[in-house]
């Protein structure tokens, strides 16, 4: 399979689960959730500095259908990772996978 | 297994985020020699299919779901120190933008989920491959049990911080058995969806899986395509 077309499937792939499977996600409270509360781990937690925020929650704030609005935050999440991440990666990399570093000119590693 | 704020005292909370500031640093520095022109794309994808595969929580006993962590995945596909800057860029983005997991509590997240993830995965994963025979199969076998074992090690990764600096007054025997029980049934999940990822990987494209290189080698069919 040629990279490009492998990349962008990889891609459509993590679009449908966050877009759409995501509305299918089991709604329970997760292992960490389930224990706190049976324990009593969670005496002092507080609220998330970041609850008034646009995606708080998986859901778009002002999008009422819940469908819609799971599926927009999750697709807006992995466009956000995608920039951030592969941003990051890019800056990181190392150059020129080609080039033998014997053969960089001087002053060229900008 | 989000930690949210409140859980665990400032003091520890503190040093985490040191922890984890030196964690994703030696990552940073790590994931040079990872990254080329061929694999930053793929690990930019990775790391938005581990954000993908957290929303998708599955049942796993009575009024409890589990999610992928997705330490070990990342580590298997592209390398240990980009596994850990995927995971903690998910962390970073769900924190900052979908209120999930303590701002204060990211620090103990990203040890929990991603660096102690990346570490017994795929510790695990490297150990499995150097016993099991040289195929695809084996790959598959060893991402199942690393990534199984991934899970209640972060779950004991987060009991250690609690008996440090846990802020509720519960026995850290009680919460370490609690703990441990339910992610080992996570831990499941985990290993199925790293199962079936890496095998997919695998079957496509077995030169970009980088925990498959040398193994991946001996797989690949050397056929020269005629050029025009």
């Amino acid at each position: 399979m040629k990279s490009g077309r492998f990349l962008i499937g990889f891609l459509l792939v993590s679009l449908v689960l966050a877009g759409f499977v995501s509305h299918y996600a089991s709604s329970s409270p997760d292992g960490l959730e389930k224990v706190s509360a049976d324990k009593g781990v969670d005496a002092h937690s507080r609220d998330h500095s970041m609850k008034d925020s646009p995606l708080a929650d998986y859901g778009v704030k002002g999008v009422t259908d819940a469908r819609l609005s799971g599926g927009l935050s999750g697709v807006i999440g992995v466009g956000v990772v995608l920039a951030l991440g592969g941003g990051l990666f890019w800056v990181v990399r190392r150059r020129g996978t080609h080039a033998t570093p014997q053969q960089a000119r001087p002053g060229q590693d900008a | 297994m989000h930690v949210p704020d409140g859980f665990i005292d400032a003091p520890v909370s503190i040093a985490a985020g040191a922890v984890a500031v030196a964690g994703v640093a030696v990552a940073l520095r790590g994931a040079r020699r990872e990254l080329d022109d061929r694999t930053a794309p793929l690990a930019g994808l990775t790391a938005a299919f581990i954000f993908a595969a957290q929303m998708l929580n599955f049942p796993v006993a009575s009024g409890t779901s589990g999610h992928l962590l997705g330490g070990t995945l990342a580590a298997i596909l592209v390398g240990p120190y980009t596994g850990v800057l995927c995971v903690s860029v998910v962390l970073l983005v769900q924190g900052l933008l979908f209120a999930d997991g303590g701002l204060t509590a990211l620090g103990v997240n990203i040890i929990n989920m991603a660096l102690v993830t990346v570490l017994v995965g795929y510790g695990v994963f490297r150990l499995l491959l150097r016993v099991l025979p040289r195929s695809r199969a084996s790959v598959t076998a060893a991402s199942f049990a690393a990534a199984l074992v991934s899970v209640p090690a972060a779950a004991v990764a987060f009991t250690l911080i609690y008996a440090i600096g846990g802020t509720a007054d519960v026995s850290v025997g009680k919460v370490a058995a609690a703990m441990v029980g339910v992610h080992v049934l996570i831990g499941i999940g985990e290993a199925v969806i790293t199962a079936i990822t890496v095998s997919s990987v695998l079957a496509v494209r077995p030169d970009l899986v980088h925990g498959a290189r040398g193994v991946a080698k001996s797989l690949e069919l050397h056929v020269e395509p005629a050029r025009a």
